[in-house]
């Protein structure tokens, strides 16, 4: 299993297995060497201070209390922020002289099934033209209750970005002016790029006619 | 036939509605409608532009409310070419993955590619070890793609004005780079040539002659596009002062690039946030202060010239201190055991590494195998690569979960971010000012809705 790492990755803990195989099929016979890959569980990070560089001093003048878990990896900062106090940090992160945070570039959607209570991740990408940094704050809201503030009143350029995350992963961006689908029809059905949304097989109505999923055109037998 | 001819021509009468009283017309007798229409005394009409419309660009579809010919309220309706490559991605190799982001924006391909392979090299922790050659390649091709991604987007401004001289011109050059990028890497678009940890292939012979050649060419063809248009008179009249978006609405809408460029900042990543090694090219950052579509095309063509620029010094370390070495990442457990080469049957496997493995090695061709059906594994976390392509900053936010694919991929496409301006730029003007406006946010359907 660790023979296919790159030479300078540490080996993996013992986490918990999140997948077995490619795409996680069992008993189907595979003998591609697929279905021997084992993926495990990534452990939540959480950075002690010093975090290095402008972190620290942009975690301060943020506020501690804003924060709820701070990530600096591969040297980028990741801010968790509570839901609730998103627009604030947000307004902050813009606002603050020592901050400056003017441009955003959007945002992103994850969805982890396994981790319980904060499935869905909404990632905001904010740049600083001011002093030339970067940052991420990342959201989380349980898969029972797709819930995040809308943060179009302090970044209008999140409008189209928003109605992206919530077309793709359901996240439902409390105060939007407008939350629509953007990409996928008005009237299409679930969240396509939520894990528990198959890549193929959806089948189609196309005036009138359905198209069913590709392993059921033709019998092969 | 003719009883459902009927039938639509009796629901374009009109039909009472909130608003007040709606005509509804779709392709029948016009002349039945305005005598209808001119009977009342509402003026308000509602048109819809696209998604098949030559002037908006692949399938844009805007919907414009019209008082007599000024534009009160523009919509803008995307979607009409998700193809969902994002999801795609999630079901193929990390390498693979290259194959579909080069798809994206299909004028900028190569943008695409760095961006992507940024983000998984600086998720495998190896941005340190790209071979300097590759390094040189890439920006080689990124300016290559620049040029070639103005010359549509100012060819197409021509011919949406009207004038079909630039377009022939814009299209004509483009096909110079084209070339050059076919000979380079097989294909003129798609080309899935920057692959993580390098790019595919190194230049074949006589390639740094194609780009020579194009060097010297390309300044005459790119002066022949600035005497036909920049002092044109019909030109001007429809670009200056038209679609007007000043600093404050760039950053408020997230606007990046020749827009915000024309806005008077002087913001490019290139030179702000360097990546490939750009902080060691001599090269200007070209602003305009006019905020509308002439200033914007302003940029483009100066844009262009500074790429040339940048391309002659990528040739001259090519030639010189970079003239041989490898192309990709010497770790075995990343780059692909094999550099491409033309055998007989055209682009594949070099001949002696089918030997090798065929051969003499079945741990070789274990390794291969491996490495090419099951791929890489890339340490579980996530990264934000961002290059400045032809319309923006493009950038790419990966996740992985340590796993041999990709857990999410997200492009910030500019182009999806740089249309929320066209209500900002067309509400209050002209209709046919929204085409130049349009034309000059340069919109690429296939980024905007990947």
């Amino acid at each position: 299993m660790t023979d296919n790492l790159p030479q300078h990755t540490p080996a993996p803990q013992d986490e918990p297995i999140a997948r077995t195989g490619m795409f996680g099929v069992t008993g189907t016979g595979d003998t591609s060497g697929y279905g021997r890959l084992v993926v495990r569980r990534a452990p939540q990070l959480d950075t002690p201070r010093p975090y290095g560089g402008y972190f620290d001093e942009l975690v301060d003048g943020l506020g501690e209390d804003l924060v709820t878990r701070v990530v600096v990896d591969r040297g980028e900062l990741t801010l968790h922020v509570a839901r609730e106090r998103l627009v604030e940090a947000m307004r902050k992160l813009r606002d603050d002289p020592a901050l400056r945070f003017e441009l955003s570039l959007g945002v992103s959607g994850v969805h982890y099934p396994e981790e319980t209570g904060e499935e869905l991740r909404a990632v905001y990408h904010l740049c600083s033209i001011t002093h030339n940094r970067r940052v991420r704050v990342e959201v989380a809201a349980p898969d029972s209750d797709r819930h995040i503030p809308s943060t179009v009143s302090v970044y209008p350029t999140h409008d189209w970005h928003e109605r992206e995350t919530y077309d793709f992963f359901g996240i439902i961006f409390d105060g939007h002016p407008a939350l629509t689908r953007i990409e996928m029809p008005d009237d299409w059905d679930g969240h396509p790029q939520r894990k528990d949304y198959p890549l193929g097989g959806i089948p189609v109505e196309y005036r009138g006619a359905e198209i069913p999923a590709p392993d059921q055109r033709r019998s092969y037998a | 036939m003719t009883s459902q001819t009927e039938e639509t021509q009796a629901q374009a009468q009109a039909s009472d509605a909130t608003e007040g009283r709606v005509y509804d017309v779709a392709g029948q007798d016009w002349d039945a409608m305005v005598s209808t229409v001119l009977d009342a005394d509402e003026e308000r009409l509602v048109i819809n532009m696209g998604p098949q419309h030559p002037s908006t660009h692949g399938v844009l579809r805007l919907v414009l409310t019209l008082d007599g010919e000024t534009v009160t309220e523009a919509r803008t309706v995307i979607g009409y070419l998700h193809t969902g490559i994002e999801k795609n991605m999630e079901f193929r190799t990390w390498t693979q993955g290259v194959t579909f982001v080069t798809r994206m924006d299909y004028l900028s391909p190569i943008f695409n590619e760095t961006a992507y392979c940024l983000a998984v090299e600086k998720l495998l922790g190896i941005t340190d070890r790209i071979p300097a050659r590759a390094e040189a390649i890439r920006v080689m091709m990124m300016e290559l793609t620049r040029i070639s991604s103005h010359l549509m987007a100012i060819g197409t401004y021509g011919m949406e004005l009207g004038a079909t001289t630039p377009f022939l011109f814009g299209l004509r050059e483009r096909e110079m780079v084209l070339d050059v990028m076919e000979y380079i890497t097989g294909l003129r678009m798609n080309m899935a040539y920057i692959r993580p940890g390098g790019v595919s292939v190194d230049l074949p012979a006589g390639a740094m002659d194609k780009v020579a050649e194009l060097l010297k060419e390309m300044p005459k063809r790119i002066k022949d596009m600035r005497k036909i248009l920049d002092a044109n008179p019909v030109y001007t009249r429809r670009t200056k002062d038209i679609a007007y978006l000043d600093l404050t609405g760039c950053m408020a809408l997230g606007i990046t690039g020749p827009m915000l460029r024309a806005a008077g900042l002087p913001w490019d990543l290139r030179k702000s946030q360097p990546y490939c090694g750009y902080e060691t090219y001599d090269f200007e950052v070209p602003t305009e202060e006019s905020c509308d579509v002439y200033g914007r095309y302003l940029v483009r063509v100066a844009e262009m010239e500074e790429s040339l620029k940048i391309i002659e010094q990528a040739l001259e370390r090519l030639a010189g201190p970079l003239k041989a070495g490898p192309v990709m990442i010497e770790d075995k457990k990343i780059g692909w055991p094999a550099q491409l080469a033309l055998g007989p049957d055209g682009l594949g496997n070099s001949p002696n590494h089918i030997a090798h493995i065929m051969g003499s090695s079945m741990e070789a061709l274990i390794h291969h195998f491996k490495l090419v059906t099951e791929g890489f594994r890339v340490p579980a976390g996530q990264v934000y690569a961002s290059v400045e392509s032809p319309r923006g900053e493009l950038g790419a936010h990966v996740v992985s979960d340590g796993g041999t694919r990709p857990y999410r991929v997200h492009f910030r496409d500019p182009s999806f971010t740089n249309l929320q301006a066209v209500p900002a730029t067309c509400e209050g003007g002209m209709i046919a000012d929204v085409i130049s406006a349009v034309a000059s946010i340069d919109p690429v359907m296939g980024g905007v809705d990947r």
